[in-house]
């Protein structure tokens, strides 16, 4: 099939940027999204220009690395995919397709489709752990049964990638659903519950410093993860830091 | 060809087997907390063994510098790794223990591997659990809350635990959240977004590397008293395989060539159940786990005509009897049916579709088949709920959501690649290059032939032989990490408490700076025309017809030429757009293919030395009558040890002796 | 106090401020409209009640500054929330396809909040200001009979009608998000948020409706 890219170009962070018209052809609906800006790529390289660059590392969808706005939706029309998983057969030939970088204030661009996600380390870094440090002497990993459904929560919660999807996708940029997946994660499980009432606090403070908006529960992030991270964490999240609010001792 | 006759010393200790490692500990230097914080080490890579390692160093006191080439250390590849990790729990009451994992390893390696080093390994591996758990790694449990397990290829007992097909993400996320902790305390500076482009070595020893900023192009220096090596395998030397674009070896061939010994680069992992490839446009292949085969039967159609009708879409899988279907891994290996090894279940694949009962277009593919196990399934939950006489569409109904429970993120993946419902019609598969058994040389303590060198994880050689076990890559990585380079590391830098910092100032680091940059500034300079890919691309085809699955001299004779040609070419026409002070993910691929070109005749080399089948190896001269691997103990019990010549055609071998004292050398069968 | 701090600071506090003061207009709103229903039927039991809401020192002296509180903290609040969620992105995509992942309501809280507010000046013009100049600008009599009249003549203008119906009609877009929104940050998401959620629907179409239906019914029948 042959199509028309239109696709965000942008040299360095500082910048302007701007849209760019491509056309590409004989591309095979077999081919990954990624498989085709690498045919765009070649190409580019081909003729002298530059290649476009854009984050991409497993291609099996579990690195959340890709990261790119495609025709309006984060990682594209297809779900429960990230970009390297959307296949060319969920686009028709003749088609123009609008590839633009996540936008986020905290996601600044560095080139082109890259952006920058290290605001999502930070946010793990104030509190995204269990203060255990590594020693042969850790309890028997079965001395606390954990319920079944409690287990399979916490996994649902913790299959988030990052990539940031969630915040591509939220019109107001916010990263409620990656900070309620991981502090679910914990709060689900006995292991997490020490630290549970500071983890939420710090976690949800440096999401605030780190310039992300406010959730509006209009639920796009759940539709648009490629995870499927459910808005029941950005519940538990909003309970979680009620509670350790209320309880806390400062 | 030079073999040395010095026999490489692993510094193993010796005595009882299962007192080693506790004895070796008691033993080795310890640096006083005090000083731990006058140490610095640098680790390259930050998957489960490089992440695990850092954390632990830092959690230690030592001062910490991790490099990773994505923008967070989450992402390494570690985290595509789907189907679980061993450890020798018993907790199913199988009757497993340290040495039956020991002994499955040894002989899922094919003999080839440091009995000690294995021992060890075996030995942790349930610390691994225990540790992890502590972690809030989300393990699957079963309803009474307790660990789940489930089995792997090539043993007989249920010691895999599990999270979905997303174990290796949900361990590296408990090694990057011990990371994440460290890094606020600011015992972990981390560096996203480096490459780490060459090793300093000062008198002799390791003390610092040579990394460019991914984002700026700013070639830095960074000093410390020790260097992790935590790079990962070199799959990628194939173009297509199951790692990620990014994987490579250049962190590991750049200690190579400032004397590092790499050690079996031909052990390489082929692994049977991949999505097959599709057109020339491929960039990766994308692995099924191999957790599959529990429930997944292997076959092809036992029919030519058959295998030309499906082709042709005359016909379909499910149009064929039971008695039409050859379930060869069944017929041919009936105490391990579909569970056999990853090497003997590729093989077998390749044998079927080289006789040609390939059932795809291309001839190279095979089906993983989930009808019966849907029909045991779903007949196990009727009676449990109580449905008697179910009907065909309950049962199936049942079955599908049992399967989905236990796969469903593998099969939504399978359905989104290939647009094939894999409940309703078989899996197509195909072996792919997944994993590295070869890496670097390390000892017992996992230094390398480099003072104050490490490596560990997929990066070195260590612990699988020329074979590794499913669910062993995760268990050595954060065996490595966790438990064994924090200890032993220390017995080095026990030395080093008086040096003080080291100076990045020195002759040392100004030569190797200046490497890098003639490097790359040939690269952006070199007024080619051809791509990095279209290197990339060639390589990969003469490494995988001359060193894939089957491999014989007169093909690796050819691939050593050819590759030496291929090098050639790329330094004469490889063309490089952008500069060098930007993000220029050509530029980072070029430095990367460059040092594969180097690797691939090594590679082929070795495999032309080692005159035996064993494990991954396979030399067609070199089979039984029944056409399995033949090991050749008598003259290749070793581990063939590579040093940096030069050209690659000029590497020396050196060998380590392979003892086995604890476990008899037999001929391998799954029989 | 952290509690009330972390409210006014940070970003779930907020949302969960947001939450509570939306609670209490929805309580509030149904107050107002089982007392506008009476209207309908029976005259004097509008009066009554009318009478009693309008005189009764707790309502007038603390339920109505509480009220004016919650609702000019739930306008000011989703102003500067709106704000800073506009600054949380600095370049706005080319192509945007918002519509693929939400409802069109839940993305345009603030035009039809902004509406509401547009309708409660005019409202308040109607009702509220002449009200307070009644009763604490020109100290009249009370009057217990006066309040059905007022409010028929009221609706007499078409005009007015017109206002009225559309606001409500915005009123439904905004319930139909607000309702079960303001559940989810509260941190209520559980086995029976789908039952809520069609709760939810049914508020935000019926309570603007009654209201609608009295705007009408008094405007035909007054």
């Amino acid at each position: 099939m042959n199509l028309t890219l239109k696709i965000w170009r942008q040299k360095s962070p500082k910048d302007q940027g701007k849209m760019v018209d491509y056309p590409v052809s004989d591309i095979s609906e077999h081919m990954s999204f990624l498989e085709m800006m690498d045919v765009l790529n070649e190409t580019l390289i081909a003729k002298g220009e530059e290649p476009v660059a854009f984050d991409h590392d497993c291609r099996e969808g579990i690195c959340g690395m890709c990261s790119m706005y495609i025709n309006g939706e984060a990682h594209g029309p297809d779900r429960g995919v990230t970009t390297c998983q959307l296949h060319m057969r969920k686009f028709k030939d003749g088609d123009t397709i609008y590839i633009e970088p996540f936008r986020a204030k905290a996601f600044p661009v560095i080139k082109d489709l890259s952006v920058d996600r290290s605001s999502f380390d930070r946010i793990q870094q104030a509190g995204g752990y269990i203060s255990v440090n590594t020693s042969g002497n850790t309890q028997d990993a079965n001395a606390i049964p954990i319920p079944k459904d409690d287990a399979d929560l916490a996994m649902d919660a913790a299959t988030c990638i990052g990539c940031g999807a969630c915040v591509a996708t939220c019109k107001n940029s916010s990263a409620m659903l990656f900070v309620g997946a991981k502090v679910s994660q914990y709060a689900l499980l006995p292991q997490g519950q020490v630290e549970a009432s500071q983890r939420v606090q710090n976690m949800v403070k440096q999401m605030d410093d780190e310039g992300f908006g406010n959730c509006t529960n209009t639920g796009a992030c759940e539709v648009e993860c490629p995870k499927g991270i459910s808005l029941t964490n950005i519940a538990r999240l909003n309970r979680e830091f009620l509670s350790a609010k209320a309880s806390s001792k400062n | 060809m030079s073999t040395d006759s010095k026999i490489l010393d692993a510094k193993a200790p010796d005595g009882p087997i299962d007192e080693r490692w506790t004895r070796h500990k008691d033993r080795i230097n310890l640096v006083n907390p005090a000083n731990k914080r006058l140490i610095d080490v640098i680790v390259v890579g930050t998957g489960l063994a490089g992440g695990s390692a850092s954390a632990t160093l830092a959690e230690l006191g030592y001062n910490v510098k991790a490099f990773a080439y994505q923008d967070s250390p989450r992402r390494a590849h570690s985290i595509a790794a789907q189907g679980g990790i061993n450890a020798a729990k018993n907790y199913q009451g199988d009757g497993d223990s340290a040495y039956r994992l020991f002994y499955d390893t040894v002989k899922g390696g094919d003999y080839r591997s440091r009995e000690s080093n294995v021992y060890r390994l075996a030995e942790v591996s349930t610390n691994i659990i225990d540790q992890c758990v502590a972690q809030g790694v989300p393990f699957a449990r079963d309803y009474g809350g307790l660990l789940d397990n489930r089995s792997f290829g090539g043993v007989l007992v249920s010691r895999t635990f599990y999270a979905k097909g997303q174990t290796g993400q949900q361990l590296l996320l408990g090694a990057y959240s011990a990371m994440n902790r460290q890094i606020a305390r600011g015992k972990i500076e981390m560096f996203n977004r480096h490459e780490m482009l060459d090793v300093v070595v000062v008198d002799g020893k390791a003390r610092g590397i040579i990394a460019r900023n991914l984002v700026t192009g700013e070639i830095e220096r960074h000093s410390a008293h020790a260097v992790v090596i935590a790079s990962g395998g070199y799959g990628n030397v194939y173009f297509l395989s199951t790692n990620a674009m990014g994987s490579n070896t250049t962190a590991a061939w750049k200690i190579h060539k400032k004397g590092a010994y790499f050690a079996n680069p031909c052990f390489t992992q082929i692994h049977p159940t991949c999505i097959p490839r599709s057109g020339d446009y491929q960039s990766k292949l994308t692995l099924m786990s191999e957790s599959l085969r529990n429930d997944g039967r292997i076959w092809v159609p036992k029919n030519m005509d058959d295998v030309v009708a499906i082709r042709e879409g005359r016909k379909k899988p499910t149009d064929l009897s039971e008695a039409e279907r050859d379930y060869y891994l069944e017929r041919r290996y009936p105490a391990f049916g579909n569970l056999v090894p990853r090497d003997v279940a590729s093989r077998a694949a390749k044998e079927r579709c080289d006789a040609g009962y390939g059932v795809n277009k291309t001839g190279e593919a095979v089906y993983l088949d989930f009808k019966s196990a849907i029909q045991r399934y779903g007949k196990e939950q009727a009676k449990i709920k109580g449905i008697d006489n179910p009907s065909e569409s309950q049962i199936l109904e049942l079955g599908e959501g049992i399967v989905e429970a236990k796969y469903g993120n593998l099969f939504q993946m399978y359905e989104k690649i290939v647009d094939e419902n894999p409940y309703k019609t078989p899996m197509m598969i195909y072996p792919a290059t997944h994993y590295t058994m070869g890496g670097i040389w390390v000892d017992y303590n996992l230094m390398t032939t480099i003072e104050g060198c490490f490596a560990i994880g997929e990066a070195n050689f260590s612990d699988h032989g020329a074979n590794r076990l499913g669910a062993s890559a995760l268990m050595q990585g954060l065996a490595d990490g966790y438990f064994v380079l924090p200890y032993t590391i220390g017995d080095y830098l026990s030395n080093d408490i008086r040096t003080g910092s080291i100076s990045t100032d020195s002759p040392e680091f100004a030569e190797a700076e200046k490497s890098v940059k003639d490097r790359i500034d040939f690269f952006v300079n070199n007024k080619g025309e051809h791509s990095v890919d279209y290197y990339h691309k060639k390589l990969g085809k003469i490494m995988w017809d001359k060193c894939g699955m089957a491999r014989n001299e007169k093909d690796l004779k050819e691939a050593i030429s050819e590759i030496s040609e291929l090098r050639a070419d790329f330094w004469k026409n490889v063309v490089v757009p952008g500069s060098a002070d930007e993000m220029n993910a050509e530029l980072e691929k070029a430095g990367r293919v460059a040092d594969f070109l180097e690797l691939g005749e090594l590679f082929a080399k070795d495999a032309l030395e080692r005159e035996e089948s064993c494990g991954g190896h396979f030399r067609e001269e070199h089979v039984t009558e029944d056409g399995e691997a033949k090991r050749d103990d008598e003259n290749f019990a070793y581990v063939a040890a590579w040093e940096y010549k030069g050209e690659p055609s000029d590497a020396q071998l050196h060998k380590e002796q392979l003892e086995f004292n604890d476990i008899k050398l037999k001929q391998r069968s799954y029989k | 106090m952290s509690l009330i701090k972390e409210i006014f600071t940070s970003s779930v506090g907020r949302k969960i401020a947001m939450a509570l003061s939306a609670f209490f207009l929805m309580v509030f709103l149904l107050q107002h409209l089982t007392i506008n229903l009476t209207s309908v039927f029976s005259e004097e039991l509008f009066n009554e009640l009318s009478h009693f809401m309008g005189t009764n020192p707790v309502v007038q002296f603390i339920l109505q500054p509480v009220l004016i509180f919650g609702v000019v903290f739930h306008f000011v609040m989703g102003f500067a929330l709106e704000i800073k969620n506009k600054k949380a992105r600095e370049v706005s995509y080319a192509k945007n396809n918002g519509s693929a992942n939400s409802s069109w309501f839940s993305r345009n809280m603030i035009w039809s909040g902004l509406f509401i507010l547009f309708f409660l000046i005019f409202h308040f013009k109607d009702f509220w200001v002449p009200e307070m100049v009644y009763k604490y600008v020109q100290f009249k009599p009370s009057d217990p009979n006066r309040y059905y009249h007022e409010v028929v003549e009221m609706f007499h203008s078409p005009l007015r009608v017109g206002v009225y119906i559309l606001a409500f009609v915005f009123l439904t877009l905004h319930l139909l998000h607000g309702f079960s929104s303001a559940f989810q940050s509260v941190g209520a998401n559980n086995k029976y948020t789908e039952s809520l959620k069609m709760v939810g629907k049914v508020y935000a179409i019926l309570v603007p409706l009654g209201f609608i239906f009295i705007a009408l019914w008094l405007h035909l029948n007054g």
